[in-house]
């Protein structure tokens, strides 16, 4: 069979199904964090294939936005992670319950 | 006989789709090195689809950015907080279950949705080559203030950075 966009769709739609079940069942803040950059990834996937198959470069130009801006999100997060593992020598969901009642 | 773009579509989507299951559920090791090299290679072949999809550029930026400066900022990290003990933790059933339910709700409406709007039927024949030269114009014509803005969250996003990673953090 000759991909279409509906098979670019499908293996878009599997990866983000994949990072949401990462970001669900993984503990490790850092590894929840790799499985939301796949999610990511899927939403760029998505995007170029529609680029692509409906003759339009507007798409690409978005890609291009999303990449700069999880670039820099990726920094923050991280940043945020080492903060937070300095003060409590943790970096696992389940020993940071302050907020919990 | 099909063409080889054709394969290898199949082959990166296979890649794409494999190495993202090592990402989250890796069963021979649950250690986060490992997670973020098979996220490395989830990206390179995510590239490579870019590339099947005449987006060179994407393909180039996808390599450089992801698997070059964000990857390397992550293996920074897990280094940095020499997360060993956190292997021996066992996933709950209960978030399993919940997880497994949840993203199977979500594949079923994706799946649903992609076989009920048909979008090959929508879509054109694809003439348009994802040129640099034209995406290029695109984003300093029509996308020039997005253009700046992003270079002033970049700005933004690393002072944040060096705030937050100082030592006496308030």
């Amino acid at each position: 069979m000759i991909p279409g966009l509906e098979h670019y769709l499908v293996v878009s739609a599997l990866l983000f199904c994949l990072g949401l079940l990462g970001v669900i069942t993984r503990r490790n803040l850092l590894v929840m964090y790799m499985s939301l950059e796949l999610m990511l990834n899927a939403a760029n996937l998505a995007l170029v294939s529609f680029s692509r198959f409906n003759n339009n470069l507007n798409g690409q130009v978005l890609v291009f936005f999303i990449i700069t801006v999880a670039a820099a999100e990726v920094s923050v997060g991280l940043a945020l992670i080492v903060a937070l593992y300095r003060k409590r020598q943790t970096a696992h969901v389940e020993d940071l319950t302050t907020m919990k009642l | 006989m099909p063409a080889l773009p054709d394969i290898l579509f199949y082959v990166f989507a296979f890649l794409t789709l494999l190495c993202g299951v090592l990402v989250v559920a890796n069963p021979f090791s649950r250690n986060p090195v490992t997670s973020a090299m098979f996220l490395v290679l989830t990206i390179i072949s995510l590239a490579g689809l870019f590339v099947l999809l005449h987006a060179f550029f994407l393909a180039a930026v996808q390599i450089l950015v992801y698997a070059g400066a964000v990857m390397v900022l992550f293996l920074f990290v897990i280094m940095l907080l020499d997360l060993k003990e956190e292997e021996r933790r066992k996933i709950k059933m209960f978030s399993l279950i919940g997880g497994l339910v949840s993203v199977g709700a979500i594949a079923t409406i994706f799946l649903k949705v992609l076989v009920a709007a048909k979008p090959d039927a929508n879509a054109s024949a694809p003439s348009l080559e994802g040129e640099t030269a034209a995406l290029g114009k695109l984003l300093f014509t029509q996308y020039l203030l997005p253009f700046e803005v992003v270079s002033v969250l970049l700005l933004v996003a690393m002072m944040g950075v060096i705030l937050l990673s100082k030592k006496d953090l308030k």
